[in-house]
């Protein structure tokens, strides 16, 4: 165990502007610079899908408005069928990396690791800074190939070569690819650093008695989503060295005599399915890097507003490690139909179908804290429980993709979309909602407002729902995904256009819904009710601390930790929440239930959780 | 009442609501698969229908419990107690082993159908090879002899579009067509090429996916059931014209099919090869 540094060893507190809050190395400022970063990359991508939606809702006709501001994408009024590709590719992008994997391990990892393990900062505060503005230049390099000639990079989020390999193959496919490509390096070198923060803070700079067993969910789940990403990126990160190579000095890696716009290419031995195992060995692990912070965020949200201890913390432990090893061997059910090895095929429909027993365990034991609790719903608890829904309906879908015969008919149609989008675009994001409305107070030392916020709840549960519901009715009927338009298919329903009608008012609906969000934000910093240090009486240790908390979080004394994070309700106690400082002496405690509890345990390592074996 | 239960009973509402939406549209198919066409397609058809009953038994049930404890256990007076309750062995043991054991079983049938889908092509079966450009698919017969001529992207050429071996005696007699034409009822196999990029031989009332993989054979095989004109949607990102990249197969009696492929050029009067 290392010894924690004093106020004293902690980086000096600097003091002038820029020091501060720019070149920030506190933890904190720079949770909120990756959340404001990420944020924008989120609204930026939202518009994204706002453009989308013209052509598929109203194909052919011409929408001045949105010409106007956007003149390079569209012509004669209507989106360009290459912007169309642009606006998809860089959408999945923007939302996936920048937005979801930003926020949630790059905001909520950094805002909450260092707080709930009861440590001063990061372990390397340094680097810490370094993993944002890593970041940043990530994203501008991101945002500056939407502005090069041919446009931004065309070949979707998943970047299949030849697509993605060949300059003629498609218009984005130009600097934009090659943009895309740097920018996506430059990205997973930020979440390296940022990865190895995170872990080596866990595991090193846990306060004087907070075991392994005695930590929150949220940090269980941001631990475990730091391991996956340290392990999966740098796959990426290769592949995208290779393609790039491909690309430029003319080698084989994907490529295997083509024939692109009349041009011989003679490439020779290369294999396309190369770039596919190498995407999704980090692109399904990411889903699960995006999934399971919510999922500790939105345990620690229910608990606490259901006034009970999170339903059998052990396996949901277990289950987050679980999930956290089974996302390795399960990238192949994204290649069913690829002509990969249909033996390889079978081995990964059985892993897949696996990692859903321990998502199912989790729902139930959320199911099992909300029984008989009493059950509070400010907004964060509302945002958790839609969270709860929405998982189970975008999880459930995915039995019918990971089943390989099923997959033949659903693989890449709206089926699909529908299935990601609803947990990804609505679960995550509800994790991430949550997450904010709940520890804003911490943050800013003001509560948001409940009635906006309550608002922005409603009209963002059921517009999601009605965006990315209708979507599996598409996808039975084969609609493909990708498709700029849909004229040419004879075998679908006339009333389809009426479901792309609907489901683009919803979007519109949706999205409007946000400037709710944005502007509950801005009005709480100034107008906000001031928060105490604990409004929503929780255990964990970030409420112990002072709102917003000071450099270095603790003041003189580091926090000493004598109880696990889910003491509510205990019998006998003087009130419904015992936090994890207070002693054993003081508060009865219900972390071991099957063998009593002699001294508080004064080490804070992981081997310390001798009763909970 | 406390602060903020009310949305405890809006919830429960407003999920009981979505469900029963979810339940009324898809449990009376308001919008379906198109119909099927094909003998395994009736497969994948069969394992869809349970897979959905499975799931939405879930869906319902979970949503009902969340409905209901929201509703039921909601704040409603200072003295209510929440009940200190950390975790029952034996219920979490049979809601782990349930889900366990029904997605154990759903693999059985998944990959069982799987495997057969993806088994040797009966001897009879006609092959045809399907190849995959920006933006159309094409589609070549063996001919007399009945075997496929080699295709290979190096000899595509102004003179030779298609990229059979004209050096290949195979090629000489067969038959390259924009449409896919399949007598009813015969075995089908179908090997994917592509001269480009990815694409995805996609016929949804057949059931039937592949990817064209450039630089690799696919192959899918299958027995079409009713005669119809189907869509050929390609169904893997292909480029800016990946939404009108849209091939057609005609499924008709045998005779039809005959009548129809002896009209088509062979290879070498298309490319004007001489013997």
């Amino acid at each position: 165990m290392a010894t924690q540094p004093t106020a004293a060893t902690v980086h000096q507190e600097p003091t002038s502007f820029w020091r501060r809050y720019i070149f920030s190395m506190d933890h904190k400022v720079i949770a909120i610079q990756y959340m404001i970063t990420a944020g924008l990359m989120g609204i930026i991508g939202l518009v994204m899908s706002w453009l989308m939606r013209m052509p598929l809702t109203w194909p052919g006709e011409s929408i001045p408005i949105a010409a106007k501001i956007f003149p390079g994408l569209f012509e004669g009024g209507v989106l360009r069928p290459d912007a169309y590709l642009a606006m998809m590719t860089m959408h999945g992008t923007l939302m996936v990396f920048f937005f979801l994997t930003a926020i949630l391990l790059g905001g909520f990892g950094n805002l909450l690791i260092p707080l709930q393990c009861g440590a001063r900062d990061m372990a390397f505060p340094f680097v810490n800074m370094l993993s944002y503005w890593v970041f940043l230049l990530s994203c501008l390099i991101m945002l500056a190939s939407l502005f090069v000639t041919g446009g931004a990079a065309a070949a979707g989020w998943t970047a299949y070569p030849p697509l993605s390999a060949v300059a003629a193959a498609v218009p984005g496919s130009g600097l934009g690819q090659t943009l895309w490509l740097i920018a996506m390096a430059v990205f997973i070198v930020s979440s390296v650093m940022g990865g190895l923060n995170y872990i080596t803070t866990v595991l090193n700079l846990r306060t004087q008695g907070m075991s392994m067993m005695r930590l929150p969910l949220t940090v269980w789940a941001l631990f475990v989503a730091a391991i996956i990403g340290l392990l999966a990126f740098p796959a990426l990160f290769a592949g995208a060295v290779l393609l790039l190579l491909d690309r430029h000095l003319g080698t084989s890696f994907y490529l295997d005599h083509i024939v692109v716009g009349g041009q011989h290419l003679a490439r020779e031995g290369g294999n396309p399915l190369l770039w596919q195992h190498l995407f999704w060995f980090l692109g399904h692990p990411e889903v699960y890097i995006l999934i399971l912070p919510p999922m500790g965020i939105v345990s620690e949200i229910i608990a606490n507003n259901a006034r009970k201890p999170i339903f059998a913390y052990r396996a949901m432990v277990y289950s987050i490690i679980a999930i956290g090893f089974l996302s390795f061997i399960v990238w192949g059910h994204h290649m069913f139909v690829s002509g990969m090895n249909i033996w390889l095929s079978a081995a990964f429909t059985l892993t897949t179908l696996i990692i859903a027993v321990p998502s199912a365990v989790k729902t139930f034991n959320w199911l099992g804290t909300l029984w008989r609790g009493k059950l509070r719903f400010p907004t964060p608890m509302l945002f958790a429980i839609g969270f709860v829904s929405t998982f189970v309906t975008g999880g459930l879908t995915g039995i019918f993709l990971g089943n390989p015969t099923i997959d033949i008919q659903l693989h890449d149609t709206y089926f699909v979309v529908a299935h990601f989008h609803i947990v990804m675009a609505t679960s995550a994001v509800f994790g991430v909602f949550a997450g904010v409305y709940y520890w804003f107070p911490k943050m800013f030392g003001r509560l948001m407002s409940e009635r906006l916020g309550k608002l922005h709840f409603w009209l963002t549960f059921l517009g999601m729902y009605g965006i990315f519901f209708p979507m599996h009715y598409l996808g039975f009927m084969g609609m493909p995904r990708r498709y700029y338009g849909f004229g040419l298919l004879q075998y679908l329903a006339p009333d389809t256009q009426a479901i792309q009608l609907f489901i683009t008012i919803s979007a519109f609906i949706t999205g409007a819904a946000q400037l709710l969000f944005l502007y509950n934000l801005v009005w709480s910093l100034w107008r906000g009710k001031r928060a105490e240090a604990n409004p929503w009486q929780a255990n964990t240790l970030e409420w112990q601390a002072p709102s917003p908390p000071p450099h270095g979080n603790w003041g003189e004394h580091m926090p000493v930790v004598y109880r696990w994070a889910y003491d509510y309700s205990v019998p006998g106690a003087s009130q419904d929440f015992i936090p994890q400082t207070v002693p054993l002496e003081q508060e009865p405690t219900g972390e071991h239930r099957r063998a009593a509890v002699a001294a508080p345990e004064l080490s804070g390592n992981g081997e310390a959780h001798r009763n909970g074996g | 009442m406390q602060a903020g239960s009310v949305h405890g009973v809006l919830f429960a509402v407003a999920v009981l609501v979505l469900v029963g939406i979810g339940v009324v549209t898809i449990g009376d198919q308001w919008w379906w698969l198109p119909p099927v066409a094909s003998i395994h397609g009736a497969t994948i058809d069969a394992l869809f229908t349970v897979t959905l009953v499975v799931t939405g038994i879930v869906f319902i049930l979970v949503h009902l419990l969340l409905a209901y404890f929201v509703w039921r256990y909601r704040a409603r007076s200072p003295q209510q107690q929440a009940y200190f309750y950390l975790e029952n062995r034996p219920l979490e043991v049979v809601y782990t082993l349930v889900p366990a054991l029904t997605l154990t079983s759903l693999i059985a049938v998944g990959t069982r159908a799987w495997f057969r889908i993806h088994s040797s092509p009966p001897a009879e079966a006609m092959p045809v090879r399907v190849i995959g450009e920006q933006f159309a698919w094409r589609f070549q017969y063996p001919g007399a002899d009945g075997t496929l001529g080699r295709f290979h992207p190096r000899f595509i050429s102004e003179e030779n579009p298609f990229g059979l071996d004209p050096e290949d005696p195979a090629s000489h007699d067969d038959i390259i067509t924009t449409e896919l034409h399949v007598p009813l009822n015969r075995p089908v196999v179908a090997y994917i090429n592509s001269k480009d990029v990815l694409h995805s031989f996609f016929v949804p009332a057949l059931r039937v996916k592949q990817d064209a993989v450039p630089g690799m054979t696919t192959r899918f095989w299958f027995i079409p059931t009713q005669t119809g004109t189907y869509d050929i949607p390609c169904a893997e990102l292909c480029g800016q014209g990946h939404y009108i990249m849209r091939g057609q197969m005609v499924v008709e009696s045998n005779a039809a099919f005959e009548a129809w492929l002896a009209q088509q050029p062979t290879f070498s009067t298309m490319v004007g090869l001489s013997h």
